[in-house]
């Protein structure tokens, strides 16, 4: 590498510049490190725009609400006071992979967020086995391209009110609405377009059918179905209530099961990115750190480049102690870069204590197999259930807390050789998105009476609902159900139900 | 890999989701604007304007854990001198420590919910129900005044509106149809011809007869297609068109005798701002007379009229004697609405009182297009009937147009002003006289 190349020098970037850390970036990424990624699209923009692309969440394209724009004005409020910083880059899982870049960075700030954004996350979404299941990168772009104009069509011909009052139900269901355990086939965005409408008019001659049986069908006898059929015919228990209302909420428009499938879509979309927050920033992190030591050595950065690098590094991966001001959780940055780091250590250059206690990768060597693998085959739950080594819960001092809801709290286990099972498990508990959110499924529509809709949480280790987020989201539901619907709370170990809600359409 | 620059796209993109928000939160910003206006200075109007709402039909909710109940653990990170059996006691719910963070990402913050307005949307939103009396009236009737717009071209007209262009496009393609020798052409022959003219042989003697032949069409048929023909002259043309009138002078009689304290002078000078903001929003073009008076009145500059004090009695007659003098001095009424408001703490020398009668039923409220009275008090004042409100009151039940109000305080005069503008209530302005 010549003195000529060196981009360090100077803090402003033009394009010239952006082009040749690429190059450079490019060879250490994918020469070096063999990351596997799709091709990118770099996109500069303003932080107006950045605002604009943070209050979509994230995404280029998107429909138009309401949220959106409180987003937006609270997102500006703080940037404007100075309460906020903005993210340096978002990057999209799309191929092309899209990375929207600040104007405002520094030089040195755009290398560290193109070896961050365009090889670290864009090679996690493209091997990420949750991404390659349960998201379409080649078609979401389109997808939502799709989506915005349906939904703008929609509030033309329906009123922006009808649309609005759509949205903000689904909206609440969002969480609601993914699939968690069952296993679907590789979802294709781009053809939904094409066949939506075989599919609605497909839907509109069959999903009758069900419902025929209600007294208002006039002469025809009123057949009765069992338990069985009717939980068969109406796919039940279903975890996904968008999915299940789309199907099967019986006074719903065409346009309105559509809206609830693009919101569905989204949810879905996002699902692994929730799931795999702290080993994604972990690999983007990581890969970030090699390449700038990389581009270091070669002498592509120059010292006052690799100063500030550090700073910002630094900050990226700073975890306050749970007692310290700044303390917001734990932070994936650091939790997921120091997983890398020590996972690199134990292959490369493993203690006994490795030895013992991760057998599988210690001593192994080629630390970036190891990583990629992980990286591959992990969400971040599975990822430290495994990796989680007791050197870095010791240097993290990681300890577990125990509040059983009524006296003090317990300290149940610290980072010694008696508690490191305790700890790497409850902590591996605590990324596991499943057991942080409630488990709702719909269990019942009561087909023969008032088609009452009725829901079921099953309650793990005494945690209800949050009781008036419930009944908001419940009168969401009931307004798009068109009948009274009825959640149940009950305890997952001994069915017995702790409280109940219920919620009727507004008419 | 590509890198594209997207700093020069369209900005804004979220202006039609932060209008939908808006349109959703109308009531709570009106709300929040409302008291807002009340609390704040009048003169930080106009600036960004941070409102607090309430957040309950902006919330999003989601079926969440709940955070108050239950068994679960913590991992946490950062332990210095716990041991495993430690017992700790529960943190407060604000407090520190696990909880403290736990609650703070619950949503539960999300209840109030501030938002910066910028100026045109604050000002939107106060005067969103509010409208000007008689604005239609006075627009119909104005049509007395004109404006020329242009009105394409026509085949006549006065030489000052030559449209040169339009005719030498036309003079263009008509020489071009009739197929008129260019004059470069012509030269260029001329040239050709000149340079022959000593030529001996006779292939150069026969090309010289047949250039100057040539020439003498060209020549003969240039003289006979005109460069401009009549036919291509084109003038532009202008029509008449009657101009809604959208100026307006707002006229701010105040009494500064002696008995108007610097609370009252406050509240006027509130009350002078707010309608100058409305009527700036409704209006090209406003401008602002300022008369005050004692027993004598005169035209002053804004500063002189909240600022210096003078002595003398009261006459509020020479008011509006000023404010007709400068009327038919500066603004006939053909071109300008005209609107006044007049604030005072009441008193009026009792002999003035038939003459202001006179003058406002003959004079001042046929010229205006909105007349209002406000009755500055100040805080702790006795709430009796003055000699001026008496006098208008009595106008009033006669019928004349008088908008009337009594203020005692700062917070009172958004609620008034709003009150007095308020869209359909100003056909009887003075129903509830009472503020």
């Amino acid at each position: 590498m010549s003195a000529a190349q060196k981009i360090g020098a100077e803090k402003d970037w033009d394009f010239d510049r952006l082009n040749r850390a690429y190059d450079a970036i490019s060879d250490i990424a994918l020469g070096e490190l063999k990351l596997d990624i799709y091709p990118n699209q770099i996109e500069v923009i303003t932080f107006e725009q950045m605002l604009d692309a943070y209050s979509s969440v994230g995404l280029p394209l998107m429909y138009k609400h309401w949220s959106f724009g409180k987003n937006f004005a609270r997102d500006e409020l703080l940037y404007r006071h100075g309460l906020r910083n903005l993210a340096y880059e978002i990057v999209i899982n799309s191929d092309p992979c899209i990375a929207y870049l600040m104007e405002e960075n520094s030089m040195m700030m755009q290398t560290l967020v193109m070896s961050h954004a365009c090889f670290g996350h864009n090679h996690f979404f493209k091997n990420n086995n949750l991404f390659r299941q349960w998201t379409d990168a080649e078609g979401i772009l389109d997808y939502l391209e799709f989506a915005k104009t349906y939904i703008a069509r929609c509030e033309s011909r329906y009123g922006e009110d009808a649309v609005e009052a759509v949205l903000d139900a689904a909206h609440a269901l969002m969480g609601q609405g993914v699939n968690r355990y069952t296993r679907r086939k590789t979802l294709n965005l781009r053809d939904e377009e094409k066949r939506t409408r075989e599919r609605l008019e497909e839907q509109e001659r069959t999903y009758n059918e069900l419902w025929r049986s209600v007294p208002s069908s006039g002469p025809r006898s009123r057949q009765s179905y069992n338990e069985m059929e009717r939980k068969h015919l109406l796919g039940l228990p279903e975890e996904n209530i968008l999915y299940f209302l789309e199907k099967n909420a019986p006074l719903l428009k065409t346009w309105e099961r559509e809206i609830l499938r693009i919101v569905r879509h989204v949810a879905q979309y996002f699902y692994p990115q929730k799931q795999t927050k702290m080993m994604n920033e972990g690999c983007a992190t990581f890969v970030h750190y090699q390449v700038m030591n990389r581009l270091d050595q070669t002498g592509f950065l120059d010292e006052g480049a690799m100063m500030e690098f550090f700073q910002s590094h630094t900050g990226a991966v700073f975890q306050p102690d749970f007692d310290h001001r700044g303390y917001s959780g734990i932070n994936p940055y650091a939790l997921g870069f120091g997983m890398m780091e020590d996972i690199q250590r134990i292959c490369e250059n493993p203690t006994d204590e490795d030895r013992a206690w991760l057998p599988e990768i210690a001593g192994k060597g080629d630390s970036m197999e190891v990583l990629k693998d992980g990286w591959a085959n992990y969400r971040d739950e599975s990822f430290i259930r495994q990796f989680l080594s007791p050197a870095l819960m010791r240097k993290m001092k990681f300890f577990d807390l125990h509040d059983d809801g009524k006296s003090d709290l317990t300290v149940k286990a610290i980072h010694n050789e008696r508690g490191y099972q305790r700890v790497r498990t409850k902590l591996a508990d605590q990324f596991d998105v499943v057991q942080n959110e409630p488990e709702i499924e719909v269990v019942d529509v009561d087909l023969d009476g008032d088609r009452r809709l009725m829901l079921q949480h099953r309650v793990y280790s005494g945690i209800l609902t949050r009781e008036k987020d419930t009944t908001m989201v419940l009168q969401h539901l009931a307004n798009l159900w068109g009948y009274e619907v009825k959640l149940t709370e009950l305890s997952a170990q001994s069915d017995v139900v702790l409280k109940q809600h219920s919620a009727a359409p507004a008419r | 890999m590509n890198i594209v620059d997207r700093r020069l796209n369209p900005q804004g993109k979220s202006l039609s989701n932060r209008q939908r928000f808006i349109r959703r939160a109308k009531k709570e910003l009106t709300e929040a604007v409302r008291k807002a206006s009340g609390e704040r200075k009048l003169s930080d109007i106009g600036n960004e304007e941070r409102v607090w709402i309430k957040a309950d039909r902006q919330k999003e909710p989601q079926i969440r854990h709940s955070t108050d109940q239950g068994e679960r653990d913590y991992v946490l990170p950062g332990n210095k001198e716990y041991q495993e059996g430690d017992r700790i006691k529960r943190p407060q719910q604000e407090g520190g420590g696990g909880r403290g963070s736990e609650a703070a990402d619950d949503g539960e913050g999300e209840d109030a919910f501030q938002f910066a307005l910028s100026q045109e949307e604050f000002l939107d939103i106060f005067f969103d129900d509010l409208e000007l009396p008689d604005l239609l009236r006075k627009q119909m009737k104005s049509s007395d005044s004109f404006t020329t717009v242009r009105a394409g071209h026509s085949m006549n007209g006065s030489i000052t509106n030559l449209n040169l262009k339009r005719t030498m496009q036309n003079s263009l393609s008509r020489r071009i149809a009739l197929k008129r020798p260019r004059l470069s052409d012509m030269l260029t022959s001329a040239a050709e011809i000149e340079a022959l003219e000593d030529a001996e042989n006779a292939e150069d003697v026969e090309r010289h007869g047949e250039l100057t032949a040539q020439l003498e069409s060209q020549q003969r048929r240039s003289r006979r297609i005109p460069f401009i023909d009549p036919v291509d002259v084109r003038y532009s043309r202008f029509e008449q068109v009657p101009q809604p009138v959208t100026s307006a002078v707002m006229f701010c009689l105040m009494d500064v005798s002696g008995s108007m304290t610097e609370h009252m002078k406050d509240l006027a000078k509130r009350f002078f701002k707010l309608l100058y903001l409305f009527l700036g929003r409704r209006y090209k073009n406003v401008e602002i007379v300022f008369i005050r008076h004692t027993h004598l009145a005169r035209e002053v500059d804004e500063e002189t009229f909240f600022l210096s004090r003078e002595t003398g009695g009261t006459v509020v007659s020479t008011a509006f004697d000023e404010m007709l003098r400068v009327v038919a001095a500066r603004y006939p009424r053909d071109q300008w609405n005209i609107y006044a408001a007049q604030a005072s703490d009441g008193d009026n020398t009792a002999v003035d009182n038939a003459k202001v009668v006179q003058l406002l039923k003959q004079k001042i409220l046929p010229l205006c297009q909105y007349f209002a009275y406000l009755e500055v008090k100040d805080p702790d004042g006795r709430d009796m009937a003055t000699d001026l409100w008496r006098t208008y009151e009595q106008l009033v039940k006669n019928g004349e147009p008088i908008a009337m109000r009594k203020v005692a305080e700062r917070s009172q005069i958004f609620p008034v002003f709003h009150d007095l503008f308020m869209r359909g209530g100003q056909s009887a302005p003075a129903q509830k006289v009472n503020s």
